[in-house]
């Protein structure tokens, strides 16, 4: 992992730290020394020396450190510079040990990997349709669209505007295991031109004939003159009925899911505005980011949305 | 009649006193008196050994029991699970832990106003190892006077095998605290298998070694040096004393001018010779811990472990004379005024304490086995659904801290016919779930950008296990 800003110091601003960090230990250190203590004598009382403090008559020994104290200090000083010998913390130095953030990072990642790849490799064995049913699995799956993909489409994998709802039984590309997978690994871009050029009577007239597809109010007499555009240029996509195509991710217009009626709108505005402006769906390909084994946990997370009702 | 002009004896004395030289060294420390505790009998010293006794047995015992297939008490940091006997404390709880610090440190500060650092005399793991290892390097290596030869003399056979001996013998109490100290976060009986060999887990064996280590040189070899250097409570604990907290104490307008004298006088003649009753054997500088002469009037040193006491109270029975000459007394006492137990200050520290132990108590009975924290979703507001409501997506972390699965049944309210697609949420025993959870409004009842709902969770098992969370419902408010 390469960083994306240059976090290294110029020559002059590099020195000026260690000669900031190193002062400091040596300044600490010479205060130590300066202010260590001679061994006292005691008197013949036992009396030693004091500090010519007083407070409330009270009067404050000068009395030398325990040796072992002294040694403490000493050994600080000593683990600081061993600290600053081993990690950064000189300026532009990197220390021998070579430690960086990334490094750290990258290690827990690769344990991280150590720990869960015998697991996926488990389920990775197990076809979709079954691994659907292990409660334990379905946990994990959960966890990683959670983490990847319930952006999108939601906690609930309800989708939203412009977001496909993962839990009915109307599927854009299918909704088999396969093809949930392969739109997973590869992504998906749904594209719907822009119908401007056939001018606004006829995108009325086609918006109608939409409507009656799904058993929508709709003015009769305008549909069926749209019926003969859409089957000149839309039936190449959605099918001469209106029922889609998966092949080409060309949604079903007979059923009453709109993946682009935004809340509020009513689907004839939402239909008009598809022809005048066209859509284009994005799904990312998902295998770079999380793998071939996390990809078939999620899709057998989605397989297993439909089971639950 | 002893009309002896009193003497003081001025030779160095040859015992465990280094005499520097005259001149004046260049040395950067102080060097340390090592302290000879001589071992006394009497009635403090039983208590203190019996204290030292019941935590001993507590601290290596608690560890062997169990609760259910448990231990009774287990600190879990991996599984982030606290059980202590029937009660199981998750990291959220941590607060408690706090509290019950707090509690013990005012229950200190109590105790301290009433009869000074008698914790560390009776009960701090500190003095309760020291001691322990004093009680060994007696047996071991022989009585004060013995071992200070010992110190002294050359090399020999005999010499070798008691020091060696000893050292063992520390080591292996230190290894078995390691061991028990590990034992509170690792089952024991697992950990006493694994130990050995070599399965247990790295940091087991770190921290075994780790308190290996520094009971050894806590106990054998740093002992009061802990208590007069190392221990913050040291510092700060003569602020917290007054003239009628009890202190161990030398009662010098009975004891001076002291002095030797023969055994066979009478009290009342010796009286009349004009001597107190210290007759200034010295044995309660020995017994002392700290190393400290009472007889100089109070010091911070002092861990109130009354061995003084015990030794000057056999002195004074030897020789016929009343007990009590150092006794547990305040300074109050001591100058001839009346002491109140009862004051301002020790109430104080009561009523607090009593307070912070009730609302402790109270909390602990309040716990609700149950955490329920509602998200709203992060990527949009609201939704329409087919049937044209508005909805909006909720995740709901439900954590049943509960030792038994539980199925919680969830309400929503704050707008009239609000629907949820969920309303049956199960979760097994110690564990927490997420749920994605739509609530459904008609667009009708919303007036407002966004309201507030409540939503509550019940357990069907336990009814008493409910919690209820405010959340916003946003809405359409373009109409």
């Amino acid at each position: 992992m390469s960083n994306f800003w240059d976090d290294s110091l110029s020559g002059f601003w590099s020195t000026w730290i260690i000669v900031i960090t190193l002062g400091s230990i040596a300044f600490a250190f010479w205060i130590l020394y300066a202010n260590r203590k001679t061994d006292k004598v005691p008197d013949a009382d036992g009396n030693v020396e004091t500090t010519g403090h007083a407070a409330d008559e009270i009067e404050e020994y000068d009395n030398p450190l325990p040796r072992w104290w002294f040694q403490l200090y000493v050994g600080t000083v000593v683990f600081s510079l061993g600290y600053l010998l081993l990690y950064p913390g000189l300026g532009n130095f990197t220390g021998l040990l070579g430690w960086t953030q990334e490094g750290q990072w990258e290690q827990e990642v690769a344990r991280a990997e150590e720990r869960f790849t015998p697991i996926f490799a488990q389920y990775q064995e197990i076809p979709i349709p079954e691994l659907a049913q292990d409660a334990e699995a379905m946990q994990v799956g959960e966890r990683i669209f959670l983490n990847n993909c319930a952006v999108c489409h939601g906690a609930n994998a309800r989708g939203g505007y412009g977001f496909p709802d993962l839990t009915d039984d109307d599927w854009l590309y299918g909704g088999e295991p396969e093809q949930i997978v392969t739109t997973l690994v590869r992504g998906r871009n749904g594209l719907m031109p822009s119908w401007q050029q056939l001018g606004q009577n006829n995108i009325e007239n086609v918006t109608q004939h939409v409507l009656s597809l799904s058993g929508l109010e709709h003015d009769a007499e305008r549909a069926e003159q749209g019926a003969a555009v859409f089957a000149s240029v839309c039936a190449a996509c959605h099918g001469q009925e209106g029922t889609g195509n998966q092949a080409l991710g060309a949604p079903n217009l007979t059923n009453d899911t709109w993946l682009y009626q935004a809340p509020g709108q009513s689907v004839a505005d939402s239909v008009r505005q598809t022809l005048r402006n066209g859509r284009n769906g994005h799904m990312p390909a998902q295998e770079a980011y999380i793998g071939a084994e996390r990809v078939h946990l999620v899709a057998a997370y989605i397989y297993s949305l439909r089971l639950q009702d | 009649m002893s009309d002896k002009i009193p003497t003081r004896d001025v030779t160095p004395q040859a015992v465990g006193h280094h005499t520097p030289p005259a001149t004046v060294q260049q040395e950067m420390y102080a060097k340390r008196r090592h302290i000879y505790v001589r071992e006394i009998k009497g009635l403090f010293q039983r208590l203190r050994r019996g204290a030292n006794w019941l935590l001993m047995l507590a601290f290596f015992g608690l560890p062997w029991l169990n609760w259910g297939d448990r231990p009774l008490i287990w600190f879990d940091l991996p599984g982030r699970e606290f059980h202590i006997f029937a009660a199981t404390f998750y990291p959220q709880e941590f607060m408690l832990l706090s509290w019950l610090l707090i509690i013990c440190a005012f229950g200190l500060f109590f105790i301290t106003v009433f009869a000074g650092r008698v914790w560390c005399g009776y009960t701090c793991p500190q003095s309760v190892w020291t001691f322990l290892y004093i009680w060994v390097e007696h047996r071991l290596e022989g009585s004060r006077n013995r071992r200070i030869r010992l110190d002294r003399e050359p090399m020999s056979l005999d010499k070798a095998w008691r020091k060696t001996a000893k050292h063992a013998v520390w080591l292996a109490i230190a290894l078995a605290t390691g061991v028990t100290f590990v034992g509170y976060f690792t089952p024991i009986r697992e950990l006493i298998v694994d130990l050995p060999t070599l399965e247990a887990h790295g940091w087991s064996y770190f921290w075994v070694g780790f308190f290996l280590v520094f009971t050894y040189l806590n106990a054998g070899w740093l002992r009061e040096q802990v208590c007069i250097y190392m221990c913050p409570y040291a510092r700060f604990q003569s602020v917290m004393f007054d003239a009628d907290t009890l202190i161990v104490s030398y009662d010098a307008a009975r004891g001076e001018p002291r002095g030797a004298r023969k055994k066979a006088l009478e009290h009342a003649q010796v009286r009349a010779a004009g001597l107190g009753d210290c007759i200034d054997c010295e044995l309660c500088v020995q017994v002392c811990p700290t190393g400290i002469d009472i007889r100089k009037g109070l010091q911070y040193e002092c861990i109130t472990c009354a061995a003084c006491i015990d030794a000057c109270d056999s002195v004074m029975d030897r020789m016929n004379y009343p007990r009590g000459l150092i006794r547990y007394t305040t300074e109050n006492a001591l100058e001839g005024k009346r002491s109140h137990v009862l004051r301002p200050r020790l109430l104080g520290y009561f009523a607090a304490l009593t307070v912070m132990v009730g609302l402790f108590v109270w909390t602990l009975g309040e716990r609700m086995p149950l955490g329920f924290e509602v998200e709203r979703e992060r990527g949009q507001l609201y939704q329409m659904t087919r049937e044209g409501r508005i909805s909006n997506v909720y995740t709901l972390t439900v954590r049943n801290l509960d030792d038994r699965d539980h199925d919680y049944r969830l309400e929503v309210s704050g707008l009239p016919d609000l629907t949820l697609d969920t309303d049956s949420l199960s979760v097994p025993a110690s564990s927490s779930r997420r749920f994605a959870v739509q609530i459904t409004a008609a667009p009708e009842v919303l007036d407002l950008p966004s309201h507030p709902i409540q939503l509550h969770l019940q357990s069907h098992q336990d009814t008493d296990i409910r919690l209820e969370r405010e959340t916003r419902f946003i809405g359409d408010t373009r109409r």
